[in-house]
């Protein structure tokens, strides 16, 4: 699975001029030495402290009052709505990532217009623009305030269009690479053909893209699932109405409520792992097919 | 044709616009709408001032330590293999996977005072704030070195050796040189989201203002104390800084490109 940092095929472009770079050799084949064990000793700890025994902390307090407590914790009515309103805006904001996404990417490969590049790099920009700052500017255009006379505060459709803003760059910076690689015969013989310019889309370049366009949408699912920073401003946190999980997390932990948040949160991180795991897995299998 | 490509480009850009652009003009706007002295003093405040110090001095902890651990593991990573590989593989994304509020429910749960780690020093104070934004913030520079380290191979790195080089002259002459723009970029991503960070420090910092607020936090304490200037103020900092992050990243990419 990628990592969301955008632009990583770049990154990855050969920064050598030599052309004799080659993949490492196996451990196997070098003499064992004590760096790659102190190194990694060390890493590992430094995981397991940071990242681990966390996580560890967060399962074992979620089941420390029996299967029972955790099951009545996220079967809980305001869990169940939060959570279930959690799914639901991720799922549609995901699906208009994918859309707009594929969209944007293509405007920014085969479209050519004064100020492109500039455009290229706006995209990055909820990456880098932190998530409260997000929230903050959502309202000043939309909020109660809405010189456009627009005001989703407090809305569920306030919520979406917080996690569309934090999740735009996902499927675009997916996508992007692969069109730009696109080899565009098959789409001049379709069109050469007779194929219309949306038949030719559909059936030639739609496909080549799928993978890319899944891992994007997975990426932009898990954090539509756990996103806080750019919904606590604008969703009210109005419980069985505009109340996201991580929302609904926070406010127990706030009440000392220690065990039923950390059972929330044992489902929140299924999901997102299921999604980034299983979605990024499914499309390896794909690529390699 | 040529309609269908317009009308394409004016989706996608207003699009954009209406998401993006117009809205950060907004904030832009509504800090300055009575002129830089106000939006001056509302982030000179004595309390702005400790959240600028604060946030930064959390970064400059912060970043560091996730910069040496990412290049041990890239090194790790992209030159050996060793059981439990893959699994180290995803164990280091999982902080991209979990969203900030389980962060921080996690850090109290080990930290807290019933905590596993029972400490009265780390949550609702700054340790705890640092090591929340480590978590959030340590996947970026392993994920952008070690591409850089794999596609280079091991050829230079066993010459040096071969001439006698220790691994202390082989890490400084040949590898840090190797991958400083993919080092440079990780560092920055990095910086951007500890800079940033909101959820995670929000719950582990108990948000005392004058002593464990962030520049985030900051920016929400104002806006729900309906002082909004001061939110806009602060947002603005926020934002100038991301700006600039986003210029960084671009003049880094045409690096690469033109090697």
């Amino acid at each position: 699975m990628s990592p969301p940092p955008s632009d990583v095929s770049v990154i990855e472009a050969p920064v050598s001029t030599d052309s004799s770079a080659r993949p490492a050799k196996p451990a196997g084949a070098r003499r064992i030495r004590s760096g790659p064990l102190i190194v990694g000793g060390f890493s590992v700890a430094w995981l397991t402290l940071i990242v681990l025994i966390p996580l560890a902390a967060v399962v074992v307090r979620s089941f420390e009052g029996g299967v029972d407590e955790f099951w009545n914790a996220v079967t809980n009515p305001q869990a169940v709505a939060a959570m279930r309103f959690t799914l639901i805006v991720s799922i549609v904001v995901a699906a208009i990532d994918a859309v707009m996404g594929v969209l944007i990417a293509w405007v920014l490969v085969r479209d050519e217009f004064h100020g492109k590049s500039l455009v290229n790099g706006l995209i990055d920009l909820p990456f880098a623009l932190p998530t409260i700052v997000a929230g903050l500017t959502l309202l000043a255009l939309y909020g109660n305030k809405s010189p456009v006379g627009i005001n989703v505060a407090y809305t569920q459709a306030g919520v979406a269009l917080a996690l569309l803003f934090v999740t735009l760059p996902f499927v675009v910076r997916a996508v992007q690479p692969v069109l730009m690689s696109l080899d565009r015969e098959a789409e001049q013989a379709a069109a050469s053909l007779g194929a219309g310019p949306i038949y030719a889309f559909r059936r030639i370049v739609l496909p080549a893209l799928r993978p890319a366009i899944l891992a994007g949408v997975a990426l932009a699912f898990g954090r539509a699932v756990g996103e806080f920073g750019a919904i606590v401003l604008i969703s009210g946190n109005l419980p069985f109405k505009t109340e996201v999980a991580s929302v609904f997390v926070f406010s127990r932990i706030e009440s000392d409520a220690t065990t039923s948040a950390a059972a929330v949160s044992v489902v929140l991180m299924a999901i997102s792992f299921v999604m980034l795991f299983g979605i990024s897995y499914w499309a390896r299998r794909a690529e390699k097919a | 044709m040529t309609a269908g490509r317009l009308s394409l480009r004016v989706v996608a850009l207003g699009y954009l616009g209406l998401l993006l652009l117009v809205p950060i003009g907004m904030v832009f706007y509504r800090a300055l709408e009575n002129g830089i002295g106000p939006a001056w003093d509302a982030v000179t405040t004595p309390p702005a001032q400790h959240a600028f110090y604060l946030t930064c001095m959390i970064a400059l902890i912060a970043v560091p330590l996730n910069a040496i651990f990412g290049i041990a593991c890239a090194w790790l990573l992209a030159r050996y293999e060793f059981r439990g590989k893959r699994l180290l593989d995803t164990i280091i994304d999982l902080p991209f996977a979990i969203s900030p509020v389980v962060v921080g429910l996690a850090l109290i749960l080990v930290w807290g005072r019933e905590g596993w780690f029972a400490s009265t020093s780390v949550i609702f104070s700054v340790p705890g704030m640092i090591l929340a934004t480590i978590f959030v913030s340590l996947p970026f520079v392993v994920r952008e070195v070690e591409p850089v380290l794999r596609e280079e191979g091991i050829d230079q790195e066993q010459a040096a050796a071969t001439l006698g080089a220790n691994t202390f002259q082989i890490l400084r002459r040949i590898t840090l040189p190797t991958i400083r723009w993919g080092l440079t970029y990780g560092i920055i991503l990095s910086t951007a989201r500890a800079l940033g960070e909101f959820g995670a420090v929000a719950i582990v910092s108990g948000k005392i203002s004058g002593r464990t607020e962030t520049l985030t936090l900051f920016v929400e304490d104002r806006f729900q104390s309906l002082d909004l200037a001061g939110a806009y103020a602060a947002a603005l900092v926020l934002a100038l800084i991301a700006v600039a992050v986003l210029a960084l990243m671009t003049i880094l990419q045409r690096k690469y490109k033109d090697h």
